[in-house]
């Protein structure tokens, strides 16, 4: 049965990129297990014989052809961007992520 | 920001303390037509965020369908790598965040790779072969590409923002494994290097891929642990990123097995951790800690079905593989009756290919070689670029060569015009046009200079006269000097001793 320790939801939200408060580590942890355990009971129903599924529909090999297609123009890329400077999306500095 | 060099044990006495285990992977940038996923062209240089669309944008409601054309190339990778191909794979999301993936998350493969369990043998330079194994092959797709501003150019340090490019983001990418090689001690940087020229070879014969480390369609993360000698458990690894020419593999390698052993050597611990390595200074420094498999919590990929390739699929693929860089060697040794250190020579200069092509376009096997393993080499060297980076083309090559073989450029004069070719005055003809390069062939402006000569020099005249045939090289090395070193000098001995018989 699942029982997530603060530490857990810490290093989670360090994951998401999500600041989380001391109170909310409590909060979030005693959340979390409810959603767990609700979700670790489909396993009570799925027995043995039956196999994991990742897709519901049976099929296999859907492949597009390498044929170009239209896509956006540059205008159009970055009209939802916060901030753009040469035809590029600006984002905060990325820091100590990635020497 | 960079270790300095006191921080890194001299290498013969890493090597007496420690066994050095390497573990690469390369990312190779498919030449398809159009990205992974999506439609979008694939071209490299284009005008930032102009090949880009809803699904490699990861906008809300765009769904991916798999590039066949990709899957392919996969398959036949792994087949020309020994692999066995799954009989059923899936997709996977790697789950980060990073401004360089548009979607949060990069649609990779994860247990279920496509290509699995095969092997690459290197040849080193001194011939020995050192068989590697592959752990697997699988598919995945490129992030964008970011451009950091306000520091150093391009560098994170001291970045203020950063400015994203999608225009890579979604390009179909195959990351080859290899298992853990060890055994190669103080040849490890060397096996590296070899390593990543195989495949690059490989890549190249199988038209997957243009292969270019300096555009970075080819990729390379070095692992570098160590063991102490005698043991068996490998040590942590670190994984050194930005590796972009096959020299820099080397170097990072060997920097690596340094600066761990010093660590070690002072009782402390090698951390887990990506590393960036810095080409001026060919050292390492410390990246970001590495997140380990689970925090990336990886799903199958929901909006992609499972990819089974038949065995009918696969066998066709199959036949589709070119003669290997291996067998294309043996045979090249063959047709053009190499010794083995010639084909060696031929190897080591990565002139396979170009020698090839020159012969293609009309040299013989032997000025081809010549020009590329001799003099252009020599000149790839000085430049500390690849020998296929020169700004000459075999078709120059050869045309250089025609030239030699007409007798209208001399050995120095051809000399010459390669030069003038690098240094971007064009074509071969317009080099020898522009710098008036060609042989003196008109017998009469030879004779004159030849009469000239001899009638400044009337004692060395005379002993020709007398039957002291070898005294020509006087008369010769002034013809030569009065034509500028542009005229045949097997012809201007020829024109001097009919002048002295007559």
């Amino acid at each position: 049965m699942p029982n997530i320790s603060r530490e857990e939801v810490a290093h989670l939200a360090r994951l998401a990129r999500l600041a989380v408060t001391e109170d909310e580590l409590d909060k979030f942890a005693g959340q979390l297990d409810v959603i767990l355990q609700s979700v670790a009971s489909v396993g009570e129903v799925a027995a043995q014989e039956i196999p994991p599924t990742s897709h519901a529909v049976p099929l296999r090999n859907v492949f597009r052809a390498d044929e170009p297609r239209p896509g956006l123009s540059q205008q159009q890329a970055l009209a939802g961007a916060p901030a753009v400077e040469e035809g590029r999306f600006r984002v905060p500095r990325i820091l100590g992520e990635e020497a | 920001m960079t270790a300095s060099t006191a921080d890194v044990l001299d290498y013969d006495e890493v090597l007496a303390r420690f066994d050095p285990v390497l573990g690469l992977e390369v990312h190779v940038e498919l030449s398809t037509n159009t990205k992974m996923f999506c439609g979008c062209p694939t071209a490299f240089g284009a005008e930032p965020n102009t090949q880009v669309c809803p699904v490699c944008l990861g906008l809300p409601g765009a769904l991916p369908v798999v590039n066949g054309a990709a899957v392919e190339s996969a398959i036949r990778i792994g087949l020309a790598l020994g692999c066995d191909i799954a009989e059923w794979c899936r997709f996977a999301r790697k789950n980060y965040f990073y401004p360089d993936m548009p979607k949060n998350f990069q649609t990779s493969q994860y247990d279920e790779p496509i290509a699995f369990d095969g092997k690459l043998d290197l040849e080193l330079e001194d011939g020995t072969v050192v068989e590697v194994g592959i752990e697997r092959a699988h598919m995945e797709e490129d992030t964008g590409k970011s451009l950091h501003v306000g520091g150093a150019t391009g560098r994170i340090h001291g970045a203020e923002h950063s400015l994203l490019d999608y225009n890579r983001a979604g390009v179909p990418l195959i990351e080859i494994v290899t298992k853990p090689i060890t055994g190669t001690g103080a040849r490890a940087p060397e096996v590296a290097r070899a390593y990543v020229t195989a495949l690059r070879d490989l890549l190249r014969a199988l038209g997957v891929s243009d292969v270019r480390m300096d555009q970075g369609s080819l990729r390379c993360d070095a692992n570098v642990s160590l063991m102490p000698k005698g043991t068996t458990v490998f040590g942590t690894r670190t994984e050194t990123k930005n590796v972009n020419s096959l020299r820099s593999v080397e170097r990072a390698v060997r920097y690596e097995m340094t600066r761990q052993a010093a660590v070690l050597a002072g009782g402390g611990e090698i951390l887990q951790e990506t590393r960036h390595f810095d080409e001026s200074t060919g050292s390492t420094s410390a990246g970001r800690r590495k997140e380990t498999s689970e925090d990336y919590r990886y799903f199958p990929e929901p909006d992609l079905v499972p990819i089974a390739p038949s065995a009918e699929w696969v066998e066709k693929l199959r036949a589709t593989l070119p003669e290997m860089p291996w067998q294309r060697r043996k045979r090249i040794q063959a047709d053009w009756q190499l010794s083995d250190l010639e084909l060696r020579d031929l190897v080591n200069a990565g002139a396979v290919d170009l020698v090839a092509a020159t012969v293609d376009a009309g040299a013989t096997p032997n000025e081809a070689r010549a020009w590329w393993v001799n003099y252009l080499s020599q000149e790839a060297n000085t430049r500390g670029v690849e020998l296929a980076e020169l700004p000459i083309t075999p078709a120059q090559v050869a045309r250089v060569a025609a030239m030699v073989a007409d007798g209208k450029l001399t050995n120095k004069l051809a000399r010459e015009v390669v030069d003038g070719v690098l240094a971007g005055e064009g074509e071969p003809d317009a080099v020898v046009a522009a710098r008036g390069l060609e042989v003196v062939s008109d017998d009469s402006a030879l004779y004159a200079a030849v009469d000239e000569a001899l009638a400044a020099q009337p004692d060395v005249a005379d002993k020709i006269r007398g039957g002291k045939v070898q005294a020509a090289g006087a008369i010769v090395g002034a013809v030569m000097k009065a034509t500028k070193g542009q005229a045949d000098a097997k012809r201007v001995r020829e024109l001097i001793l009919e002048r002295c018989a007559g």
